[in-house]
This record gives C-alpha cells, structure tokens and sequence, in this order.
C-alpha cells in the first residue's frame, strides 16, 4: 500500500474506539470541496458513487507528473463518515501513482472503520474506493 | 407553521417542536436521545445535553437478528441516566427513521414516555440552533424494563405468511422503484443483501417520505396523512396492518405516522422486512 495511507490505516488500527472517533471528525472537518475550476453543478450522474448512502462524487485528474489527484463533493451534509474517508484518502493519496492506486486494497474500510459500522454503511465507503480505482483505471485506458 | 396541537393529531402528545426542546435543555425530567443512520454524525456536534443510541451498536443484538434483551436494555437506559419517568425526546438524521426505530425499540420494553422532535436533526440546523461536541455524562439511574413485548409491536416472518393468507392489509414503505423489484434496494443505496426485487404479494405501496414535507421533515397536517393512507389507499383505523421495509427503520417512521398521528390501534411492524422475505426459501414475492 501507499506509504502515507498505510501509515494513517495503521494509525486508525492502534486506536481505542473514542480515540478513533475523534480521529475521524477532525478528519471530516478538514474534508474539502471540489472545486470550481474541477466541475460545476450539476455534476454529472458517471461521476457519483454508486450505493453510497451520502451522494458521493469522485472526480480524477492526473498531475503533470503523472500521479493522480482526487476531488470529492458529498451531497448528505451529514454523511461524517463518507467526508472523513474522503479527506483521508485526499491526504493519504497524495503523492499515488497509478499502479498504487489500481492495488488500493477496499479493506480499508474496516481497518479505518471497524467492523462496528452497518453494511450499508461499509459498501457505500468501499464504493468511494473501488470508483477512484475504475476511474484510474479508465483514464490510464484512455490513454492509450 | 402550524402548532402541533392544531395539526388534527390523534396523539399530539408524541411530538414536540424544536422550539420545545431548545426551551428544555435543562430540563431533568427528559433527556434528549440523537439515533443516527451515521454513528459518526452525533460525534460532530448534537443538540446540547443529549445522548447517542446507535441502532447497530446499542439497540441490535450482537449474535442475533434480534433487539437486545430486557437486561441490556436497562443497562443501556442506566448508562445514559434515564428513569422510568424520564420522558425520552428522539431526534436524528433522515427525517427522524433511526429516532422513530429507537422510539419503536423503546416500546418493546415499555417505555411509553417517549416523544419525537418534529423535523428531527435537519430542522434544528436549518434554524440555526446550537450544536455542541461535549459529551454529557449523567448520573447512573435505577432503571426496571417490562419483559420484551414483541406481540403487541413486531410481525415475524410467520406473522406475515398468516396475515396474506387471510388478505389483510400490508403497506410497503419502500420506493416505488424496490416495490416493482425494478431495484433490490433503495435508489443510491447498497444492497443489503436481498436475492429477489418485488414485494410482499398483495402489499400496497406507501413510501414513507409521502408523509413528510420535504423541506424540514416535519409530519404532514392529520388532514393531509388521512388523504394520504385512508381516502387513497382504502385503510381504515381499525385495520390489523403491518408495515415493512427494508430493515424496518423507515417502516418504523410510518408505524409512527399510522400508530400515534392517525390512530390506526393495530399496527406492527414488520422488522426482518425485504431483506428477510427477499431471501427465504419458500416464499413468495409479487413484482
């Protein structure tokens, strides 16, 4: 795995549960907007994840250097846990390259989360996952 | 906006406004009670003074598909310092469906002092009201629960079966979409698990959101749910009806609406819902 995610999945791991509660709301409160320059509403439909009970999109750029980047917009105002994931892989991702990403590992999700939180809950967060990796994974296609 | 009193509800009582409850956030003789599809959101700022109860953690039986039992039950309600006088105030996410599924939980065992906060989680943001992060502690109470009345609250699969064969009325709460079996799930969510889309044969379909305003989640006027579920769809007060969903949380919110709004006086709830009879052996669905 990447070397800065792994260590933040790590951190999550060594927690008690309150200490990764705490974790995870600063996490959602430094969550970030896409931006204007990025995509404008009403974004499209291709770019949501499919499942999530939050109303995820994801939208993939790749840098001039070839490693990707990774915008996010959650319609739920109360989808904590969808913000928390997407500001840990905005953070964690940086600095990715393509063959990292195409091996994201979605057990992530449990290993950040728990195994506490519903099923619902679970695969719509393994969705945000497994979309930035179609999306690469589509991107890199398109550039041949 | 109109006063709960003038509504035309056939329990009034079993609401309060959020005028109400930010006028008694220091009242003793409740506690504030947030129930959340998102177990995290509570940890991001709540109404001052309430308490969290997670329907997987703490309401949901770890082993089981079942409730906790009478035991953890007290537990839960000595934890968070409620008595058995202490009128419980439920509150939360998505128009209120886990604080609705809580307030149903909380009959089980008896608790009849229990209220919901019209308009929920969403309405007290949109007015602007505080939100805090501190976690309250209470004093541990005394706390003795009635012995689990599943009978008189929950349908089980057998109780279904029985309630087709003699062609009462069952409401599918769920969209119309998953009522058609055009989707096994709700649209934009998971599926959790259901082998086959459609619906319980003979069941008629009232989604739950029909009962809501959509602008701040409070419950339609008594005029309004009696178009609605009597002149539209032929119920009638005295009905032996069971609703379900999907995992009985938005089915809980409409057992609410029939049960205490407009005074159906025998209604359950089917809990195992589409994801039990959507996957048993032997049972049929209509699409």
């Amino acid at each position: 795995m990447i070397g800065k995610l792994d260590k933040i999945v790590s951190f999550f791991e060594s927690m008690d549960n309150q200490e990764k509660i705490n974790y995870l709301i600063d996490y959602s409160d430094r969550f970030k907007e896409v931006p204007d320059s990025i995509a404008s509403k009403p974004y499209p439909k291709e770019k949501k994840v499919e499942y999530c009970e939050s109303g995820v999109y994801v939208w993939t750029v790749i840098n001039p250097d070839g490693t990707p980047k990774f915008y996010f917009h959650i319609e739920n105002p109360h989808g904590v846990s969808a913000m928390a994931l997407c500001s840990i892989l905005d953070e964690g991702l940086e600095g990715a390259t393509i063959d990292d990403i195409l091996n994201l590992d979605t057990e992530i999700v449990y290993r950040i989360f728990g195994h506490n939180l519903s099923m619902g809950k679970n695969l719509g967060l393994i969705g945000i996952i497994q979309m930035i990796i179609r999306q690469v994974k589509q991107l890199t296609l398109d550039s041949y | 906006m109109k006063k709960i009193k003038e509504r035309g509800y056939f329990n009034p009582d079993v609401l309060v406004t959020t005028d109400w409850v930010d006028e008694n956030l220091d009242n003793k003789e409740i506690r504030i009670v947030e129930s959340n599809e998102d177990p995290l959101l509570y940890s991001k700022g709540h109404i001052p003074g309430a308490v969290q109860i997670d329907w997987t953690n703490d309401l949901n039986h770890q082993v089981v598909r079942d409730y906790i039992g009478r035991d953890e039950f007290e537990k839960l309600m000595i934890k968070n310092g409620i008595t058995n006088n202490t009128i419980v105030i439920f509150y939360g996410d998505k128009s209120n469906w886990w604080a609705s599924y809580a307030f149903w939980v909380f009959q089980l065992f008896g608790h009849t002092k229990a209220k919901l906060m019209d308009g929920g989680r969403l309405k007290w943001e949109k007015e602007g009201r505080k939100l805090t992060r501190d976690i309250p502690h209470y004093p541990e109470t005394q706390y003795k629960a009635k012995p689990r009345n599943d009978a008189d609250f929950r349908a089980f699969r057998e109780d279904v079966v029985a309630h087709i064969k003699h062609g009462l009325p069952l409401i599918d709460v769920r969209s119309p979409e998953e009522f058609s079996g055009q989707r096994l799930h709700m649209p934009d969510y998971p599926n959790e698990g259901a082998l086959r889309g459609g619906h319980i044969p003979g069941a008629i379909n009232i989604p739950w959101a029909k009962a809501i305003n959509p602008e701040d989640g409070t419950f339609k006027d008594a005029d309004q749910l009696k178009e609605l579920y009597i002149t539209e769809n032929n119920l009638n007060e005295n009905d032996e009806l069971v609703a379900y969903c999907r995992i009985g949380e938005r089915s809980s919110h409409s057992w609410f609406v029939l049960k205490y709004l407009l005074g159906f006086n025998n209604i359950k709830n089917y809990d195992g819902s589409w994801t039990e009879w959507g996957n048993s052996v032997g049972l049929p669905i209509q699409k």
